[in-house]
């Protein structure tokens, strides 16, 4: 196997690792979602309020190993970054 | 203020390349029932509506921005490797003539986006009766363009979009029932 070839199945896999990485955190972000709506119109459901906090950590932890491996996903400080200036790197969500 | 999410809501892939799709996708994008209207309608109102119920146009407004990046992706993906030759055969060719691939708020026949498609009446029910007919016209829009593609890539991603306005029609009616409910306590003063 030649180097190229070698370097273009790692790109694969880091590939296929980004996509399944990002689809975790938007099936975590859409129940999110969906809870707030809800709870903007059922503020005393207990129940989703519990499902909510807890999914709202689940989703911190989720996306704090996004950013460590593909770098910042908020700005204004909401996300850390790496040197150089990681914001302005792509890809941009309509690249991938 | 805001915050940017830098990815999009829900995944948006295309099959094969195009422009005539783009086009009629314009209509969720700059259109009168559109993404863009949408959100623009919602945070706008928020300043005369109950309390009760600014959350959730503040949320709703909020999600129809994602929506847009997602309607830009969709057009973006669909016409980034079309010919000229292929533009003008999709009846883009006065857009590209205008704005090369250049995103611009139109709706599907190219008429720009207007503040005439909002209508703030500063009534809450008015506004949300509003709102709940908006969603359901863009889930009309959404049906027919799912019924226009047969790339099931694209219609998965619509098909998304189309379940968000349905969810979004049932959370507004919920609203004016909580406006209708608060009217009807008694208030002693």
């Amino acid at each position: 196997m030649s180097e190229q070839q070698q370097e273009q199945i790692e790109e694969r896999k880091l590939d296929e690792q980004y996509y399944q990485k990002l689809r975790q955190l938007q099936e975590l972000d859409f129940a999110l979602v969906e809870l707030t709506l809800y709870l903007d119109t059922h503020p005393n459901d207990l129940h989703a309020l519990q499902q909510f906090n807890q999914l709202a950590q689940q989703r911190q932890q989720c996306a704090y190993q996004f950013e460590m491996q593909y770098g910042p996903l908020l700005q204004f400080g909401h996300s850390y970054s790496r040197f150089p200036w990681q914001w302005s790197e792509p890809p941009w969500p309509w690249q991938v | 203020m805001w915050i940017y999410d830098k990815k999009l809501q829900y995944p948006v892939r295309v099959s094969k390349c195009d422009p005539m799709m783009a086009k009629f996708l314009l209509e969720q994008y700059g259109g009168a029932d559109g993404e863009l209207a949408a959100a623009l309608r919602y945070l706008n109102q928020r300043y005369s509506i109950p309390d009760k119920v600014i959350g959730l146009l503040t949320d709703i407004g909020t999600e129809e921005f994602a929506h847009l990046e997602m309607i830009a992706t969709m057009v973006y993906k669909l016409t980034k490797d079309a010919s000229v030759d292929q533009m003008k055969a999709a009846g883009l060719g006065s857009n590209y003539a205008q704005h090369d691939n250049g995103m611009m708020y139109t709706n599907s026949s190219g008429v720009p986006w207007t503040a005439a498609y909002i209508q703030a009446k500063g009534d809450p029910l008015a506004d949300l009766y509003e709102d709940i007919a908006a969603e359901e016209k863009a889930r009309a829009t959404y049906q027919w363009l799912i019924d226009m593609t047969d790339d099931v890539d694209l219609q998965d991603s619509l098909k998304f979009l189309r379940e968000r306005e349905i969810v979004h029609a049932l959370r507004f009616k919920e609203a004016v029932e909580i406006i209708k409910e608060d009217r009807a306590t008694k208030k002693v003063f």
